[in-house]
């Protein structure tokens, strides 16, 4: 019960909630435990709310950390 | 998608696989062990295991909220959903989670009870500002994740001045868990297995952050290393914590920077610390007694807290004695090693709590793993 996925917010809506949409699926979340949201944002969305707003600089840090270990590796 | 697919790359997760084959010294053994379901469910779900060297061993941890809930306090929501006048309201997983005499709240609700699923605790609110005439008792369960949300749904049951509103709370906390497997002579006697390192968990981290894990590492000298849920967050992770074991650190690390910071989510947490208090113990399946494991609500809020309101029972009759989901939360044993695994019991027909939710050590082998069984035996 504690899997939840990145979803995108399209819209942001009156007392605190929000439009995501993940995979073409719209739902509308509570943003009542974030601050700061806007449109554009990915949140994980878990049990009807977002817990976190994804940072993009540090997902694309982690993805080159990915890459960079498969150069460092003897071929 | 974004930040799901990128997270999934077979290649990618190879050349991971072959660093982590390259740095693991192959005269020692590296014993990891992943507390959080999520994690369960992804390595059982890509094969994760396979992609490892055999002296790099995956052990599953209790991170699973289904699963850790005893007995006693399944029969307790059965018995509230029996009471006159009441709606018990939960998540779906709850309902199939077997109580003693194999009576679960699906099964009350065949016989009659009036037990319903939410998606979240704002439709519970709903629920019992629609019903003014029932009494709606929100059976909430989970780690850190899923108390924030109940915390919301409690200020606004006051706001709305709810009075046929109560929360049944059995929010538990993660790092005690983890202390007490390598703390408890309980476990300790009932037998355990060496743990060098320790995968922290995803979503909940986004919440507490990865602080409270500091002192953790300090205290018991094990690595930690916050990871994802998808199948590279997770090959990362092994390999930061090689390479720990391999310096002879034992530091907090954060591979899920993209959702987790040193202190978390505060609005969240400041929330849960307005409402919630520590209780003094609570109990864990396969773990035992754990204190200051779990939170309830606080004096301001009891009229909304469905222990202070009912005369909820408090016995505990002790799990099915074939089912091991004991042994496996504490990671002594293996869903195979159950005799009841794929014969009695199957996610359809659970007859203990690791078969309930996908990242139930259980029902994550018997979705993912069973073939791979086979194709090892045949071979
Ligand atoms: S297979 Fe079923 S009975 Fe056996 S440990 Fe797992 S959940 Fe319990």
């Amino acid at each position: 019960m504690c899997l939840a996925l990145p979803s995108l917010v399209t819209e942001i809506l009156p007392d605190d909630n929000a439009r995501v949409e993940l995979g073409g699926v719209s739902k509308i979340i509570s943003l009542a435990l974030v601050s700061d949201v806007k449109p554009g944002d990915y949140v994980i969305v878990h049990v009807g709310y977002a817990l976190s707003v994804i940072d993009p600089e540090e997902a694309a840090r982690t993805l080159e950390l990915f890459r960079e270990m498969g150069e460092e590796l003897p071929a | 998608m974004k930040y799901i697919d990128e997270f999934r790359d077979g290649e990618v997760a190879q050349s991971i696989a072959k660093a982590i084959k390259a740095e693991a010294d192959p005269a020692s053994t590296y014993h990891i062990m992943e507390f959080c379901g999520g994690h369960t469910h992804a390595i059982s779900r890509y094969g994760l295991e396979d992609l490892l060297p055999a002296n790099v061993r995956m052990i599953h941890g209790p991170g699973c909220p289904v699963c850790v809930l005893p007995v006693g306090r399944i029969d307790a929501a059965i018995w509230l959903a029996r009471q006159p006048g009441v709606t018990l309201v939960t998540y779906g997983d709850m309902l199939r989670v077997p109580g003693s005499k194999r009576l679960s709240l699906l099964k009350a609700k065949a016989e009659g009870a009036d037990v319903r699923m939410v998606y979240s605790t704002l439709d519970a609110i709903k629920l019992a500002s629609a019903n003014p005439d029932r009494q709606v008792v929100f059976f909430a369960i989970g780690f850190e994740t899923t108390t924030p949300p109940t915390a919301v749904a409690l200020k606004q049951a006051q706001a709305l001045d709810l009075k046929n509103f109560s929360v049944f709370c059995n929010h538990v906390l993660t790092p005690s868990a983890i202390t007490q497997i390598l703390d408890s002579p309980e476990v300790r006697e009932l037998g355990t297995v060496k743990l060098d390192a320790f995968i922290g968990p995803a979503h909940v981290s986004t919440i507490i952050g990865s602080r409270p894990y500091e002192y953790f590492a300090e205290e018991y000298q094990r690595p930690v290393v916050i990871a994802g849920f998808e199948p590279l967050d997770v090959m990362q992770a092994v390999r930061m914590l090689v390479r720990q074991i391999n310096d002879g650190r034992f530091e907090v690390e954060n591979e899920f920077a993209r959702a987790v910071t040193r202190d978390g989510n505060e609005k969240a947490k400041s929330l849960v610390a307005d409402m919630f208090e520590l209780r003094r113990v609570f109990e864990w399946r396969g773990l035992g007694q754990v204190p200051y494991s779990a939170l309830r609500l606080k004096e301001p809020y009891a009229a909304w807290d469905a222990e202070r309101r009912w005369d909820v029972p408090q016995d505990n009759p002790g799990d099915n004695k074939a089912c091991e989901c004991g042994a496996i939360l504490r990671g002594v044993k293996k869903p195979t090693d159950c005799k009841l695994f794929g014969t009695v019991c199957t996610p359809e027909n659970p007859m203990g709590s690791c078969m309930v939710s996908a990242e139930g050590a259980c029902a994550a082998h018997w979705t993912y793993g069973r073939f791979r069984d086979l194709e090892t035996s045949d071979a």
